[in-house]
């Protein structure tokens, strides 16, 4: 017997839900408008602005030392690799010969960022799909690296350790023991990551399969960092335009194809194992030699356009500055790497159901006052 | 048989991961990183570079070091710092000298960036490590950080 109903006058109608601003999975202030059909997302629409502060704009007004706080607060999780970005681009414009010290403690500092904010991630979108365990660990870890920023920088957060032409102050006679002390205390709890939620059946079942991002489409969304990666899409700037002391060390660069959420999960894992060793390498042979170079007290860049890339932990950001030879610039525009990972939002959650889309969103690893800057 | 397959799969992962947790919840309580903040008042030790607040070291004959250079006041992203100032007769040298009358810090607007610290010539303004900062009322974190009746410590030049 056919119990199938033929001709029938039931069907289901779209209706559109708030997803945020204020919402736990969000991390932060995103408002994502959902339009379902039952539980199958149709279109994704992030509606952005809640916590604009319209950091370009400040950056015209302020002289280029007072820029690089304000690049703590974009992408906060990888704070100090923003400062590095923005002095870089001013130590290219300037041609200044920045001392070896000085790029070897940033790239140690920068590759500490990335796994506080790796682990960070970790803990918390083990949290998003359902594993509260995970916060508590990611966060252990991560204490030892903001007591090692603390005791140097000053700050567990919003550094601000870079000036253009090198660091505010040398590193603290402690900075050496204690990251070899989180070395080897990381290198016992990272294993534990694996053990606890990557053989996880139902993580896998979660992740595998979701969200998932072909390399041609990963390449035209601009996707970069852990996306794309994940996507097979080799855009590691530490690879392909090496910054800082970053030439000095060999690592890989971690590329899966699957590119769902579960091949970019495996590549932030793996790399928080790549940057330990960049670490490594580094740490032993920190060069004598001063943590600055003398500027003027007020910077002038020379006329012209000036571009720079780093890798944060997010993805590709590129700092563009056009000055017209005064002491601020004309203008300046953060290419962040959370706004054009956002945008690939839509394409690879329409089709899929609603705790999919907490999943892949997790994944896409979103800070949102980068996007919103 | 796939379904028992996967019950016994699921337990086994499970079980996996509970091996960490279960280590962690007999083994120590020495490793354990939490702080019972508020009670141990008296032990937490901040770093000595932590960026709590600027302060104005002042030594026993209530004199500071900072000469009215205004260099904070200039450094400052945000104006957090504003300098009153005038010219006073120096009483040693006789002459007319730029002396600080307010040094104010607006602790409320500080982004704690700590660019006035290192524009400081003569290091008159250091970071203090005390991070305990609220106040009933927004005007409490206006702080004047030179005390009243002191002066420029003798010797102290740009």
């Amino acid at each position: 017997m056919d119990t199938t109903i033929k001709n029938s006058n039931l069907k289901s109608e779209e209706y559109f839900i708030n997803m945020g601003p204020q919402h736990p999975a969000t991390h932060g202030v995103l408002r994502l408008l959902l339009t379902i059909d039952g539980e199958i997302i149709k279109k994704v629409e992030p509606d952005l602005g809640y916590i604009h502060r319209s950091i370009e704009k400040m950056c015209e007004r302020d002289s280029y030392q007072q820029i690089v706080h304000l690049t703590d607060r974009m992408d906060y999780l990888s704070s100090h690799i923003n400062n590095e970005a923005v002095c870089l681009t001013v130590e290219n414009a300037l041609q200044l010969e920045i001392p070896d010290r000085v790029k070897v403690i940033r790239t140690i500092i920068g590759e500490l960022t990335r796994i506080a904010s790796h682990t960070l991630w970790w803990g918390v979108m083990g949290m998003d799909v359902g594993a509260l365990t995970t916060y508590f660990y990611g966060f252990r870890d991560r204490e030892m690296i903001n007591d090692i920023f603390e005791e140097t920088c000053g700050a567990r957060l919003t550094m601000n350790y870079n000036i253009p032409g090198g660091l505010m102050f040398d590193i603290h006679p402690n900075f050496v023991k204690r990251t070899k002390e989180f070395i080897a205390h990381f290198k016992t709890k990272l294993p534990e990551y694996d053990t606890l939620l990557t053989g996880n059946v139902i993580f896998q079942k979660r992740m595998k399969g979701v969200g998932v991002l072909t390399k041609e489409d990963a390449i035209s969304f601009g996707a970069s960092g852990p996306v794309g990666r994940g996507s097979g899409y080799s855009c590691d700037v530490r690879k392909h335009h090496p910054y800082s002391a970053i030439d000095k060390v060999t690592f890989n660069e971690v590329l899966k194809t699957d590119g769902d959420s579960f091949a970019r999960y495996q590549v932030r894992v793996q790399e928080m194992w790549e940057s330990l060793s960049i670490i490594e390498q580094l740490i032993d042979n920190i060069p004598e030699g001063d943590v600055q170079v003398a500027t003027n007290a007020v910077i002038k860049l020379p006329k012209g356009e000036f571009y720079q890339k780093v890798e944060t932990a997010r993805g590709e950001l590129g700092v563009y500055i056009n000055s017209t030879g005064t002491k601020n610039p004309y203008r300046l525009k953060f290419r962040s790497p959370g706004f054009s990972n956002l945008s690939l939002l839509n394409h690879i959650a329409v089709g899929s159901k609603i705790g999919d889309l907490v999943a892949s969103m997790a994944t896409l690893d979103l800070v949102i006052p980068d996007i919103d800057r | 048989m796939s379904y028992f397959g996967d019950i016994y799969k699921g337990i086994k992962t499970l079980l996996t991961g509970m091996s960490v947790t279960g280590k962690y919840f007999l083994t120590s309580r020495k490793g354990a990183i939490t702080q019972q903040y508020p009670d141990n008042r008296e032990t937490l030790k901040m770093f000595e570079r932590f960026r709590g607040e600027v302060v104005m070291p002042h030594d026993e004959n209530n004199e500071h070091r900072c000469t009215g250079c205004q260099k904070c006041e200039l450094a400052c992203p945000n104006g957090s710092i504003e300098i009153i100032w005038d010219r006073q007769i120096d009483p040693e040298s006789g002459k007319k000298k730029k002396m600080i009358d307010k040094h104010i810090y607006h602790l409320g607007m500080c982004t704690m960036c700590g660019l006035c610290i290192e524009a400081c010539p003569t290091d008159a303004i250091v970071w203090a490590q005390n991070f305990e900062n609220s106040v009933y009322d927004r005007s409490y974190l206006t702080k004047v950080l030179n005390q009243p009746g002191s002066k420029l410590k003798a010797g102290v030049e740009e």
